[in-house]
Parts: structure tokens; C-alpha cells; sequence
């Protein structure tokens, strides 16, 4: 069964080119992707995000719940609002998913999780729960969009009432404000500022035609996956599986091993850091002409890798890309593109923030 | 759908075949592919001299989404490659049947003009392709 959030017949209606993206029908872009990815680094662009899984966790021990699940360290967020970036694991290391947890009240926390590993999420969510009497609220009433660009908060905000529109606008980044149903957060998947903006699903067609009116462009999922592939950021089931920890994706800065806190996977994790980990997740440019993609084999002095995300980078003109290779220094990197080796730069990432290239990219 | 201009042929690959009034053809990809494929961003393009045979691959177009092999719907040598493209791939989307050519082929066997689709046959294929 394919699933469809509540902009589809929205999307249709713009002429958007319509994918199946982990069982959702959703627009991969309504005309040329390069301009979209362009829109969202000097300007303001809206992608449709209600595919996301918004989970709602409440009870007076969701605190301590956390601190169990998560392999980042709830305990971080002090403020009400604040959100963390966090990775779930299973027994062995391995990466559930990669998610944002807000805290909201003592009581009450919110995590916004992925859409292809919703079920399991779920299922593995409330297994867990059930121990600290947490409660589970899944809402898929609720839509989500994503306005992002150098001037996307002034565009949003400029639709809401002056009091919410302030306080929209004070929201330091990785952080949330509420107005009812409505959640405002100060976070993204692209590099770029912006907010992202959780809604009741009826009222979300309403406000993306506002926001399309405010001259923000509809954006499809081929330049998210650009633009957050530049910005230096981890797509699940691409750059890391329940086959790879946090470790081996380039995700340690977010593993707290904090004293005391026993979190699902802390003892693989301790076990893989005394023994070594064995593959590591490195940054490639390839100055040559060519495209990076998924599945290339990656040839380092340390033995075979392979690329995870690939693409071509709007931003810097050039192909940029993950790739997963044995520990140890890489020395120099060759790619094999259609039985061709072509030499590629290991860098540093991000590839590009603020619109920017990086240094050294 | 636009027009398909009446003096293409086609593979069944998505491939467009022009025979101009030197005896050269003339090959691109159709407007259907490139509009598939999305913003180009990098072609692969034969060598002058190289000998080709129909349904090789003797080129890649590649966009942000995908590469994709260029077939060639005739034998010969290729005799001209479009190099503007190495610096302007988007052309190909902008005008796929006009100035997005990607190479000419001197042809061996003139008979293999006659074994591509006609517009209509193409735009029949098409048909079909949106109706899965």
C-alpha cells in the first residue's frame, strides 16, 4: 500500500514528478532540482516532510527512559524547546534509527523519527517504554514542512500573528516553541537556516499555499537529499544500518558514553572503542568530471570501501560523497566509475554550509 | 507531451537517430528521457574514429538522479561529437532534439534507419510506458 501525506493532491496539482520513496508517493521535484537546491541555499524553500514520524512519549519517568534508549544524552536539553540529535541502537551497536528528540515538559518529550523504519521505531519504542509506564502517542494527523534558506524564517514568520512570530523568530537554532498543535523548531536537513514546522494535517495545504505566496519555492525530495548530502548529513539505510554503529558513520559526536548511564548498545560501543573500530565513514570530492554514487567501490591503501551517498553537488558543481572504508589512513583514493578509477580527494566535511563551500573543498 | 519533430527516428532506448542531407546521422536522446532523467550534469562522449554498432553503448548521460547509457541506433564511425556539452550537459535538457545532439555517425548499413520507430510509433510507446 502506498502511502500519501496530505499535500499530494498539492503536489500533483504544481506538476511535480512523483517517486516512491520508502512507500511514500512523494515529489522527488516540480521542475528542475538543481534550481530547487539553489532556491533553498539563497533564498527560501518548502519541502513536504509528513512522511516523518511524529512520536509524542509522556509519563513522569520518560526522562529516565531516554537516558535507556538514546545513545545521546538526554540530558543535555535543560530548557523546554530544546532539541538533540540522537542515534537509537540495538543490543550490538547497531543503528535503529537516527532521530530529534524535543523536551517539552518534565513529562513530555517528542521525537521525530523516519518514515521507511516507522513500524519497527514503534515497535521498539514501546517495547521499551512499557518498563518505565511511558506513554506512546504516534500522530499522523500531523504534517510537516520544512521552509529552509537564508530567508526562510522571515518568510514563515511573516504568516503568523506578531506575538508567535516574535518568539519564531528568538528560537536559537535546535530549538521549538508551541502555539496549540502547531510546533515551530529552528532545525533542518539542509545546511541552511530555517524552521521546521509541524502542523494539523487540515490546515497544512492552507499554509503551504501561503508560504508559496510568500514566494517560498516548493522543493522536492531531489534536492533535499542534495542539499543534505552537501551539509554533511547522514541518511539512514544509506550512510548507516542496524549493520554499522555510530562509530563506523561518522556519528561518535553524537554518542555520550557518560558515567553511570547504561544506554541500549553502550557495552558494544565501549567493546568496539577498546578493540577498534574497523571501518571508518570518509568525505570524497571528485575534481575530475563524473558522478559519485551509491554502491562505487572505493580503492584506499587500507583495502576496498564502498561510496554510500553520491551525488553530484549543485552547490560546488562537482561530485561530492560518503564512502565507508577500512580503518587506518586511506593514503591515496581512487573510485571505479563504469570500470574507470579516478582519483578522489578525501576531505573534511561538511562540503557546504551557509551556501558557502567549506574550506579545503 | 511536445512535439516529436517528424524527421526522428527512435530506439525503443529513448534514443533519437536524424539523417541530414550529408548522409551523416545525427543522435541525441529524446525529450521524454532527458525530462526522466532531470537536470543533466555530466556526458560521456564517444571518441571521433571510434567504430560503433547498433545497440552498443557509445555514451553516458548522467544527471543529478542517474547515469544512463547512450545507445546507438546505426553502425559506422562517429565523425563529430557535440563538445559543447562537456561544459553545457544542461543543454540537452533545454533542447533535446536540436542543439542537445550528443554525436554523428557516418553509417555503415543505411538499412538501419529503417528498422527505428517512426514519431508516431514512439509517441505510441510513450503511451504505453505511462500507462504501467
Amino acid at each position: 500500500m502506498t502511502e500519501m501525506t496530505v499535500l499530494n493532491p498539492i503536489h500533483r496539482a504544481l506538476g511535480a514528478k512523483m517517486v516512491d520513496f520508502g512507500g511514500w508517493d512523494m515529489p522527488i521535484s516540480y521542475g528542475s532540482q538543481i534550481e530547487e537546491h539553489h532556491a533553498v541555499r539563497t533564498d527560501a524553500g518548502m519541502f513536504d516532510v509528513s512522511h516523518m514520524t511524529v512520536v509524542d512519549l509522556r509519563g513522569v519517568r520518560v526522562r529516565e527512559f531516554l537516558r535507556q534508549l538514546l545513545a545521546n544524552s538526554v540530558d543535555k536539553l535543560k530548557v523546554s524547546g530544546k532539541a538533540l540529535y540522537s542515534c537509537m541502537l540495538n543490543a550490538e551497536g547497531g543503528v535503529i534509527d537516527d532521530l530529534i528528540v524535543y523536551f517539552l515538559e518534565d513529562d513530555y518529550f517528542r521525537l521525530v523519527v523516519n518514515a521507511a523504519t516507522r513500524d519497527k521505531d514503534l515497535a521498539w519504542i514501546r517495547q521499551h517504554a512499557a518498563r518505565f509506564g511511558v506513554q506512546v502517542e504516534h500522530h499522523p494527523e500531523l504534517a510537516m514542512i520544512a521552509v529552509q534558506g537564508p530567508h526562510a524564517r522571515a518568510k514563515a514568520a511573516s504568516l503568523w500573528p506578531a506575538e508567535l512570530a516574535a518568539r519564531a523568530l528568538a528560537l536559537k537554532p535546535f530549538s521549538a516553541t508551541r502555539e496549540g498543535a502547531l510546533f515551530i523548531a529552528r532545525t533542518g536537513y539542509t545546511g541552511e537556516d530555517g524552521f521546521e514546522i509541524t502542523l494539523l494535517g487540515t490546515e497544512a495545504a492552507a499554509f503551504w499555499r501561503r508560504l508559496q505566496d510568500a514566494g517560498v519555492q516548493p522543493c522536492g525530495l531531489g534536492a533535499r537529499d542534495t542539499l543534505r548530502l552537501e551539509a554533511g548529513m547522514n541518511l539512514y539505510g544509506q550512510d548507516m544500518d542496524e549493520r554499522t554503529t555510530p562509530f563506523e558513520a561518522g556519528l561518535a559526536w553524537t554518542v555520550s558514553i557518560d558515567a553511570g548511564r547504561d544506554f541500549i548498545g553502550r557495552a558494544a560501543l565501549e567493546r568496539q572503542q577498546r578493540d577498534g573500530v574497523p571501518r571508518q565513514m570518509i568525505g570524497l570530492v571528485l575534481d575530475e568530471k563524473g558522478v559519485l554514487r551509491h554502491g562505487q567501490r572505493v580503492h584506499t591503501t587500507q583495502g576496498v570501501g564502498e561510496i554510500l551517498s553520491g551525488t553530484f553537488a549543485p552547490t560546488l558543481g562537482k561530485a561530492v560523497a560518503f564512502a565507508r572504508i577500512p580503518a587506518g589512513d586511506p593514503g591515496a583514493v581512487s573510485v571505479d566509475i563504469r570500470g574507470r578509477q579516478l582519483a578522489a580527494r578525501v576531505v573534511r566535511y561538511p562540503f557546504v554550509r551557509n551556501g558557502q563551500a567549506c574550506a579545503g573543498i | 507531451m511536445s512535439e516529436i519533430p517528424g524527421d526522428l527516428k527512435f530506439l525503443k532506448s529513448h534514443e533519437w537517430a536524424r539523417l541530414e542531407d550529408d548522409g551523416l546521422v545525427r543522435v541525441g536522446i529524446s525529450e521524454h528521457a532527458q525530462s526522466q532523467l532531470g537536470d543533466l550534469v555530466y556526458v560521456e562522449l564517444p571518441g571521433v574514429g571510434d567504430t560503433v554498432t547498433v545497440g552498443n553503448a557509445c555514451a553516458v548521460v548522467e544527471s543529478v538522479k542517474a547515469a544512463s547509457d547512450v545507445y546507438t541506433p546505426v553502425s559506422g564511425t562517429v565523425v563529430e561529437v557535440n563538445e559543447a556539452l562537456t561544459d553545457k550537459p544542461e543543454t540537452i535538457n533545454e533542447d533535446s532534439y536540436g542543439e542537445g545532439w550528443i554525436f554523428a555517425v557516418k553509417p555503415s548499413n543505411p538499412e538501419d534507419m529503417e528498422a527505428l520507430l517512426d514519431p508516431d510509433a514512439y509517441a505510441e510507446l510513450l503511451d504505453e510506458e505511462d500507462a504501467h
